[in-house]
């Protein structure tokens, strides 16, 4: 756990990779009780306009809270995660699916509630690999002792 | 959608029971091995009474009721196939716990048209079985391309 005093505004989180495979979202469907079909039948996710079956947008978000909850240690810390939706994350059927990348930097700091805001961003790679934002605008609120 | 229905309040009937099952399973699902969410021992050296819930959780509480979620009253009208989230937060007065009796409040805040589409948004309460509040999730989607046809001035 990160002691707030040693907590500095500006420092940058390492970047972490996290897989997306249909398993993943076969999984996900389950445990969180969404079975919208465009998260695992292809035929339906082409017929609305999507290029594949795409992730959950809840599924990108719980990576991304799993990457505030890793830099937190305790995840009983984390007081506020909120995120806008940009692009979804096509994943494609094959056993390697997508990724999506979590970055962060540390915002600001509250000395009286012993806060401290993260802004984040996740991405995936696009077609041509580039990057592409799938969660903006991405905010963490942790209190440290 | 139907803007009338900004306002309107739908509180299940049924309260939420949070498990140690449904969190494991729920942690497992976004590969998070994280000991809080898997091991009560570990839970409670934290200083927990029972394994915690990740952050994202609360989604599933809110999935459970599904005859009380906007998105699927027919009074509401709203086309599932259009539509796609837009933002979501959670702000948390403490970590869902296992052994929580949560109840869910879920409000209609907002209907708007965004360009032609049309914006909805909601606010869901968790209050646990002593009725002090655990979080609050606000969310909104977007139905695209559902907007009324505006009628231009003049003609």
């Amino acid at each position: 756990v990160p002691a707030y005093d040693e907590v500095e505004v500006g420092t940058e989180l390492a970047a972490t990779t996290y897989p997306v495979r249909r398993a993943d979202l076969v999984r996900y469907a389950g445990a969180s009780g969404d079975f919208n079909v465009i998260h695992w039948n292809e035929r339906t996710a082409r017929a609305v306009g999507l290029p594949d079956v795409i992730a959950h947008g809840m599924f990108t978000m719980a990576e991304l809270g799993r990457f505030v909850t890793d830099w937190a240690g305790d995840p009983g810390r984390v007081v506020s995660l909120g995120t806008r939706f940009s692009r979804p994350v096509p994943v494609p059927d094959d056993d390697t699916g997508a990724t999506v990348t979590v970055s962060g930097k540390v915002e600001r700091k509250d000395d009286d509630r012993r806060t401290v805001v993260l802004a984040l961003l996740a991405t995936t790679p696009g077609e041509d690999g580039q990057p592409v934002k799938v969660l903006s605008g991405a905010k963490a609120t942790v209190r440290l002792a | 959608m139907n803007k009338s229905t900004v306002g309107k309040v739908y509180r299940p009937a049924q309260t939420y029971q949070v498990g140690r099952e449904g969190i494991g399973d729920f942690a497992r699902a976004i590969g998070d091995a994280n000991p809080l969410y898997l091991d009560p021992a570990a839970a409670r050296a934290a200083g927990y009474a029972d394994v915690i819930a990740p952050p994202t959780f609360l989604t599933a509480v809110g999935n459970r009721f599904e005859a009380d979620n906007p998105m699927f009253d027919p009074e509401v009208e709203v086309d599932f196939s259009r539509i796609v989230h837009s933002e979501q937060r959670f702000e948390l007065a403490r970590p869902v716990t296992a052994g929580d009796e949560l109840s869910v409040t879920v409000t209609i805040t907002q209907i708007k048209d965004v360009s032609v589409h049309e914006l909805l948004a909601w606010e869901t309460t968790f209050h646990d079985q002593e009725g002090a509040l655990v979080a609050t999730a606000f969310g909104s989607v977007i139905s695209r391309e559902t907007a009324a046809p505006k009628t231009e001035r003049g003609v």
